[in-house]
């Protein structure tokens, strides 16, 4: 007991002295987890568009297909991900393997289903009259899909957020795929994981403070949004 | 040439006929009104004219030009029009956004777009509102953005679906004026849909009537509230005292129809013998408590059967032979001690009344 007490209070020092490595750390988690998140954002807004305002067959299929992915886990990205850059893989010739642009590779894979599935659920909670309201105002087609996108917005921010959040705290993905390589591809997920098996407390501590500080702050901003 | 005509427009959803051969001629600066039921298909035809679906089959042109086919046409011409649907749907934004968003689609340049918003704003009223988020307006207002969204974009077209179903009276008046200003100052060509035909009688040059997916007739807005060419239309719009009866004489333009017991003069081009409907409308009807005090051709005697106040006006149903039905003011009503078992005479003059053939 006395050993928890004291790893928390090293963890509080190690936040409040802005430990350099746990800000190192921190700092790679925010920068892999928002570029994967930003990327998967730029692909999935128009491809949810195109599903939305297209009709085509199978579509609902293909809808329930995304849904099923948004608990799909993580260890199963990472497998999949491991093998198709691994030295005998089809991607094995990139060398990328246990770099950071892997892990955001994987963790793309990871949340695109929930922010295809999301925002495809955000554009069908529009009104159908705002379609009719706008081309009969003179917006072409492309114009009508941005004002719906527009009037969705609240909910595709929220659909991103939930997105970051998956991708920021999943442990699995980045272990297998990221090596936990000090300086490189460890962030605060694996360091947890690692410093807790070598039985050094503070610093698993201080890192899973601060996680759970981005996921309050997450869900602050979440909560906000959907309040509008 | 017409504006806008549709050529044996039609337009199926599965089994069901919505539109039926709609042929319709609208002219340039011309405020037309369609009159009729709900589920008659005015809302099909607005969206089938704005070229928001496309028909089943038929045409459609625009300024003399085929614009049916062309995707490229359907939507240029669509940009020439603007459509104020019957739910006002409101941008998630403010008041002034959601007016300047057409002008912003056209590429205007930022300074036109003020300039033209900040005018509309003026004209329907809501400069006070300008910053406000258009979600927190009611629905009066929300309608009068609805109405400027559509008319800063200076279409030649603007059409109106139920512009004031569902609001109060003195927004409704607001948006009628709104409506006239419109078709006034910028000579706009109006179609719009209403199933308020007081409301079709006060704005428009001609009114059309929509039933089941037909246009049954076009006129003025005298013509079809005087003399409807179809029973249906005659009950549609409030005719309420539609007697058959058969042609029994004439007499230059003065021709007798015996209806039940009773015969009634009137004037009417239909043959001897024809089979006819003798429409009356109610306020054109008056009574009185001596037979001799009415000049009118037509005087029954007859007994009130019932009375229903409404406002300051009261209904009054006499039965003389055959039903009539008549509205009276309060005072009147109660001058006359017309109350129910009461005996009285209904009179109405022979202009007074509306022949249509009957077609069997």
């Amino acid at each position: 007991m006395d050993e928890i007490g004291q790893g928390f209070l090293k963890a509080v020092e190690f936040i409040t002295s802005l430990d350099p490595e746990v800000m190192e750390i921190v700092g790679r988690s925010l920068r892999i987890s928002v570029t994967s998140t930003l990327l998967a954002t730029l692909i999935c807004i128009p491809i949810s568009s195109l599903i939305h305002f297209h009709r085509f067959p199978g579509k609902r299929f293909l809808i329930s297909l995304i849904q099923t992915f948004f608990s799909i886990p993580t260890v199963a990205v990472g497998l999949f991900v491991f093998t198709l850059f691994s030295r005998a893989g089809p991607l094995g010739g990139t060398n990328l393997l246990f770099t950071p642009t892997v892990m955001v590779i994987g963790q793309m894979i990871l949340i695109i289903p929930i922010l295809l599935g999301l925002t495809i659920s955000a554009l069908s909670g529009v009104d159908k009259t705002i379609v009719d309201t706008a081309r009969s105002l003179g917006a072409s087609g492309f114009q009508t899909a941005i004002a719906v996108l527009r009037e969705a917005r609240y909910a595709v921010l929220a659909a991103i957020i939930m997105g970051f959040g998956r991708a920021i705290s999943e442990v699995g993905l980045a272990i297998m795929v990221g090596g936990n390589i000090r300086g490189f591809t460890r962030v605060i997920t694996t360091a947890i994981s690692l410093e807790t098996s070598k039985g050094d407390l503070e610093l698993s501590i201080a890192l899973g403070i601060i996680l759970i500080l981005i996921a309050l702050v997450i869900n602050l901003a979440l909560n906000r949004i959907q309040h509008r | 040439m017409s504006l806008i005509e549709t050529v044996d427009l039609c337009q199926r959803h599965g089994e069901h006929d919505i539109l039926k051969k709609i042929n319709l001629k609208v002219d340039k600066g011309e405020v037309f009104t369609l009159i009729g039921p709900t589920g008659a298909g005015k809302t099909t035809l607005l969206r089938l004219i704005d070229l928001l679906e496309a028909p089943t089959s038929g045409r459609i042109y625009f300024d003399g030009i085929d614009i049916t086919e062309s995707r490229k046409l359907r939507f240029e011409v669509r940009r020439r029009m603007a459509f104020v649907l019957q739910k006002p749907v409101v941008f998630n934004m403010s008041v002034y956004d959601n007016i300047a968003y057409g002008l912003k689609w056209r590429r205007k340049k930022r300074d036109d777009i003020r300039e033209k918003v900040n005018s509309i704003l003026e004209i329907v009223g809501l400069m006070p509102y300008k910053n406000r988020n258009a979600r927190t307006l009611s629905g009066g207002e929300a309608q009068r953005v609805a109405i400027a969204r559509a008319t800063v974009i200076e279409p030649d077209v603007l059409l109106l679906d139920e512009p004031t179903a569902n609001l109060d009276p003195t927004s409704i008046s607001k948006i009628e004026e709104l409506i006239s200003h419109i078709a006034h100052h910028y000579g706009t060509t109006i179609i719009m849909a209403t199933h308020d035909m007081p409301q079709g009688q006060r704005l428009a040059g001609r009114i059309g009537v929509l039933m089941n997916g037909e246009i049954l007739q076009v006129g003025a807005p005298n013509e079809i509230f005087c003399s409807p060419n179809s029973k249906e239309i005659a009950e549609f719009v409030g005719i309420e005292n539609i007697l058959s009866g058969v042609m029994i004489e004439r007499d230059d333009n003065l021709v007798t129809i015996a209806v039940n017991d009773g015969t009634i003069q009137a004037m009417s081009d239909y043959a001897i013998g024809d089979r006819v409907y003798v429409l009356i409308r109610p306020e054109d009807i008056t009574f009185t408590l001596a037979k001799d005090s009415s000049s009118a051709r037509n005087i029954f005697k007859g007994k009130i059967t019932g009375t229903t106040p409404v406002g300051q006006l009261v209904r009054i149903k006499v039965d003389c032979g055959f039903p009539l039905l008549s509205v009276v003011t309060k005072r009147s009503a109660e001058e006359l001690n017309l109350t129910i078992g009461e005996e009285v005479y209904a009179s109405f003059k022979a202009t007074a009344i509306h022949t249509i053939k009957e077609w069997s």
